[in-house]
């Protein structure tokens, strides 16, 4: 009686529909959606993220490089620790790196921006520096490693109870 | 003086009678759930001309308001700096108020206008009188499964349109203006809820789904079987759904977002 083509057309309707609260359910739900290339993770520890998210950019002068994976809380200190997805592109970091969390604008997001400190490759410049300071040579960060050199988020709050403290002081 | 009375409790009465026979017919939609051997064929049949038809239109109109949010969302909020606030911009105005409504409205346009005018030339050829005849009951075999087609494909529809429209949104935002497109998805995410927006967004679709297809199907049913009769009764269908659409969405929201 329903001919072939209107039921599949149903189904296809019906199909569609279904799909979309998917899609919907699953941007609440943070699916992962996006990056494509090869990767590899980084670690840093901060004292305060500020409202830095999982799937925030992180940034070499400007230029993204990769994204925010997790962010936890390491039980022993109680301090937040962010996993960072690098692409393989920039596998060069040195241990110098230092990481900031940045933000665009003022009320902006939050993004990582990470300054690559001394750069490992020229070899003489670096001989002449190791020498200088008398250290072995640079590692480069590799899969699971932790950025030491960290600095945290600005919190607003802060910022003006220490211009306020500084302003009784004076 | 008398006729002033007279005229008033005319109309009382037939106002009366007409949401008695709505009502009488909304009972009879309801309590006739198309059983599965013999209602499913006429569903389906339903679900593909108010649902599958709908689609392009739906889709259609989802996109461009989608990406129209993203041009004007994005030249306000770029004066801040925060674009990156793009995504919930876009998915919550769509998730909680143009999806529903927007997708409503065309529904009543596109697919309550077709219910009454089809019902009404089924009343008006003596259709209906002769399924009477027969001893099958009008109610259950034509008005039912287009009721039920409407509760069902509407919601659906609905969230097609949101989907359509945040993926018209990120075509615009990300690819043609450069928000960054880890922050349009990670702040949506954040901010968007499940149970807040999308289910409270669901139950609105539902809520005018029933709207829409009750007025269209009585105002199909009980119209004067005149080509003139069926006419009125198309345009009453769309206006009146369209405003009844209006106010009850006002009325859902401050139930449901004012905290």
């Amino acid at each position: 009686m329903v001919s072939r083509k209107i039921e599949i057309f149903v189904g296809f309707f019906v199909s569609l529909g279904v799909l979309a609260l998917i899609m919907l359910a699953l941007n609440v739900a943070n699916a992962g959606i996006g990056s494509n290339g090869e990767t590899y993770t980084l670690k840093a520890k901060f004292e305060n993220i500020g409202s830095l998210k999982v799937r925030s950019p992180i940034k070499v002068g400007g230029v993204v490089i990769g994204r925010v994976t997790s962010i936890s809380l390491d039980k022993s200190d109680y301090l937040p620790v962010v996993a960072m997805e690098i692409s393989t592109d920039y596998s060069n970091f040195s241990e110098t790196t230092a990481v900031n969390i940045l933000t665009s604008g003022i009320l902006g997001e939050q993004y990582l921006g990470l300054n690559p400190g001394v750069l490992i490759g020229e070899s003489d410049a670096d001989d002449e520096l190791n020498d200088l300071f008398g250290q072995d040579e640079l590692k480069v960060l590799v899969d699971g490693d932790f950025i030491t050199d960290t600095k945290s988020a600005l919190v607003l709050e802060e910022l003006i109870g220490q211009f306020l403290f500084n302003q009784g002081g004076e | 003086m008398i006729a002033f009375w007279q005229n008033l409790g005319k109309s009382t009465i037939e106002r009366l009678a007409s949401i008695g026979r709505a009502t009488s017919l909304l009972l009879g939609a309801l309590f006739n759930v198309p059983n599965i051997k013999k209602g499913t064929p006429l569903l389906i049949k339903q679900l593909y001309s108010v649902g599958f038809l709908s689609l392009i239109i739906v889709i259609v109109s989802g996109l461009f308001i989608g990406m129209v949010l993203a041009l004007q969302g994005y030249t306000v909020l770029q004066g801040y700096g925060a674009e990156g606030s793009l995504g919930p911009l876009v998915a919550l105005s769509l998730l909680r108020e143009l999806g529903p409504v927007v997708t409503a409205l065309l529904f009543a346009g596109r697919a309550g206008s077709a219910l009454t005018a089809e019902i009404g030339l089924m009343k008006a050829t003596e259709q209906l009188s002769s399924l009477e005849m027969m001893a099958i009951d009008p109610l259950k075999r034509i008005v039912a499964p287009r009721f039920w087609a409407g509760m069902i494909s509407m919601p659906l529809l609905a969230l097609i349109f949101s989907a359509v429209g945040i993926l018209g949104a990120h075509l615009v935002g990300v690819n043609w203006l450069g928000v960054d497109t880890g922050s349009f998805w990670s702040i949506m995410q954040a901010e968007v809820s499940f149970e807040k927006d999308i289910l409270n967004g669901i139950i609105k679709t539902v809520v005018f789904a029933f709207l829409i297809t009750w007025i269209a199907l009585y105002r199909g049913y009980d119209c004067i079987p005149t080509s003139e009769g069926i006419s009125s009764a198309t345009t009453k269908t769309v206006v009146q759904s369209s405003l009844a659409v209006l106010g009850f969405d006002f009325v859902l929201t401050a139930i449901m977002f004012s905290s």
